[in-house]
């Protein structure tokens, strides 16, 4: 009897920890989340005392009318940030399926060649290519202009390897083919009949890029130099150290910067996860 | 056959044209950019004055190592005085910051993911989502709460410390050994760089969990289950099936997270203001030649600095390499 007890012991005490520690670390990953609302909707006072307040307040409009008072182009910002967002997103869906679509159905010379440059490039460090990235966009006059936020980010080497991963495990060749017989260009067959079966890939690799773009800080600093052209991470970083903004105005502002991240995110991680875990990223 | 001539473009063709944008934009934002900078490193230039030669003067000014004492090497003094020269303070801190925020990332991951893969059912979305969200937050917003709840004097994380510390039951404090009693100073020199490697930590682990989750899915279920009749324990089963068929995913990951945390930049800029901290001990390279090229206005000096640290980076890439393919 004893004995019985003692494995089932040996059992349950490390699965149980395992749990705690599960938890624990959910806890922590969320706790910046929480806070970041509990400070949005308090006043200044009681997030400056201590204990800190751990349940939401009423100050949130206060908060954000003080917010525009020190940032009146907040707003602006956002929209810039969201169109920033949307146009990288959208050209990389295209660009990226037709690139994934050439290398999934067609067999052209070099091609393997071309795809291992292509994901060598993934391993380039970004911050080689900063200071000249500055010096590019002035001399072809795109500082404080959108498109050096866009167009750079345009085709992404990983949405190419997404795209080729999907294409080649969900479309059979036969159907291109059969495309063929019916005398579609190879353009008509990759909008008529590939582009329509995208859509789980799609969706996985727009939602990736959308937060990458929208996120984009470093880029934004390198060109976006004046203040009518910050977008959303510049002006949250600008309310840094000015003395007169108070965290729940910063907390404020960063609550609603990550508004429309966590709603799409709420709304897809199941499939975002999905796709991340199933196929998408498997060498 | 008429037909035919509405062919957007033949079959021969149409790859190479579909491929091409890819290209396109990496030789105009990436390659041009980069031959350019090899080329403005040999120069002083401002970016708008004229450019004028200065040969490798640039490399020599900021590798700074004309009158170190090389005799000292094996004295912590020369490391000392190395330290105090502004390239190799931060890519000293770059480095630290890298293995104490990278290191744990894969400790935790991969228990983390095994243990989500196996063990869960109905918890495994929602808790993945969880580990999953910081990965796609605005690092700047995440920053600046970070940067709250960090504060010495009203920040949260110091109240819980302080709390689990002074936790007293029977008169005694079980755990004041382990957790501190008084606040910290998590502005003060050395606690910065902990302060920016914990939010980096916090950041990325719910990524390598993914990655590795991807990774356990492909490895056949029947494996555990000629392991199981041959009697082997959970424990074996990880150690001598899961391990080292996580190896390439391994790879990838490491590598990932080595070439990201080289670049270290967002996380250590927003959580020290953009100076780096006291003492500037969370100033990394990144930041370091941002600086030079933004603030000083230094284009020269900036592009050389880029280039000595291409050259380490994919050092410590070969490097990495090495580690993963030898140890069969």
């Amino acid at each position: 009897m004893k004995k019985s007890l003692s494995k089932q012991l040996t059992q349950t005490i490390p699965l149980g920890a395992a749990y705690v520690s599960l938890f624990i670390g959910a806890f922590i990953m969320l706790m910046p989340f929480y806070y970041m609302m509990v400070f949005a909707t308090r006043t200044n006072t009681d997030i400056l005392s201590v204990p800190a307040p751990i349940w939401f307040g009423t100050s949130f409009f206060d908060n954000v009318s003080e917010l525009m008072r020190f940032r009146s182009h907040f707003w602006h910002a956002m929209g810039r940030s969201l169109i920033i967002a949307s146009s990288t997103t959208i050209l990389n869906l295209f660009f990226c399926s037709l690139a994934g679509y050439a290398f999934a159905l067609h067999d052209f010379r070099y091609k393997e060649k071309f795809f291992a440059f292509i994901m060598a490039t993934m391993l380039m460090p970004a911050f080689v290519s900063m200071i000249p990235t500055i010096l590019l966009m002035q001399a072809i006059g795109w500082i404080n202009d959108l498109k050096a936020m866009v167009i750079p980010g345009a085709c992404g080497a990983l949405g190419i390897f997404m795209m080729r991963q999907y294409i080649s495990g969900a479309i059979p060749r036969e159907l291109v083919e059969a495309g063929r017989m019916d005398s579609c260009s190879e353009f008509g067959i990759y909008w008529r009949i590939v582009l329509p079966l995208l859509a789980p890939a799609l969706g996985t690799l727009g939602l990736i890029t959308f937060i990458g773009s929208y996120n984009n800080f470093v880029g934004a600093l390198l060109v976006m130099r004046d203040q009518d052209s910050f977008t959303v991470p510049l002006v949250l970083r600008s309310l840094q150290g000015t003395s007169a903004a108070t965290w729940g105005a910063i907390s404020a502002g960063s609550a609603i910067a990550v508004t429309p991240l966590l709603i799409a995110f709420i709304i897809y991680s199941r499939r975002l996860i999905d796709g991340l875990t199933s196929g998408a990223v498997k060498g | 056959m008429k037909k035919n001539s509405h062919k957007f473009l033949s079959k021969k063709w149409a790859p190479y044209l579909f491929i091409s944008p890819f290209f396109i934009i990496f030789i105009a934002f990436a390659l041009i950019p980069l031959g350019f900078s090899a080329y403005v490193s040999l120069y002083q230039w401002d970016g708008a004055n004229a450019m004028k030669w200065e040969g490798l003067a640039n490399y020599v000014w900021v590798l700074d190592l004309q009158d170190v004492k090389w005799g000292e090497i094996f004295s912590l003094d020369f490391w000392r005085d190395l330290y105090s020269r502004d390239f190799w303070r931060a890519l000293y801190n770059t480095l630290w910051i890298g293995f104490v925020a990278g290191l744990p990332q894969h400790l935790v991951a991969i228990p983390l993911a095994y243990f989500i893969h196996t063990k869960l059912r109905v918890l495994r979305n929602p808790i993945l989502a969880i580990y999953f969200l910081p990965f796609i937050t605005n690092t700047v917003a995440i920053a600046l709460v970070f940067q709250a709840l960090f504060s010495t004097q009203f920040g949260v994380v110091n109240e819980i410390l302080t709390n689990i510390g002074n936790w007293s039951i029977f008169g005694m404090s079980p755990l004041s050994w382990l957790f501190p009693t008084e606040k910290i100073d998590w502005a003060r020199g050395d606690m910065t760089r902990w302060t920016v490697s914990f939010v980096v930590w916090w950041r990325y682990v719910g990524w390598n969990t993914v990655l590795y989750i991807a990774a356990l899915q492909t490895i056949p279920q029947d494996l555990y289950e000629a392991a199981r009749v041959d009697g082997a324990t959970p424990w074996q089963q990880f150690w001598n099936i899961t391990i080292p068929l996580l190896r390439p995913m391994m790879f990838f990951a490491v590598t990932l997270t080595l070439i990201g945390n080289l670049q270290l930049f967002e996380e250590p800029y927003i959580l020290t203001a953009g100076t780096g901290g006291s003492g500037r001990v969370a100033e990394t390279s990144a930041m370091y030649m941002l600086k030079i090229g933004m603030t000083d206005g230094d284009f020269g000096t900036a592009s050389a600095i880029a280039w000595i640290l291409f050259v380490f980076i994919a050092l410590l890439t070969v490097l990495n390499n090495l580690l993963f393919s030898t140890k069969d």
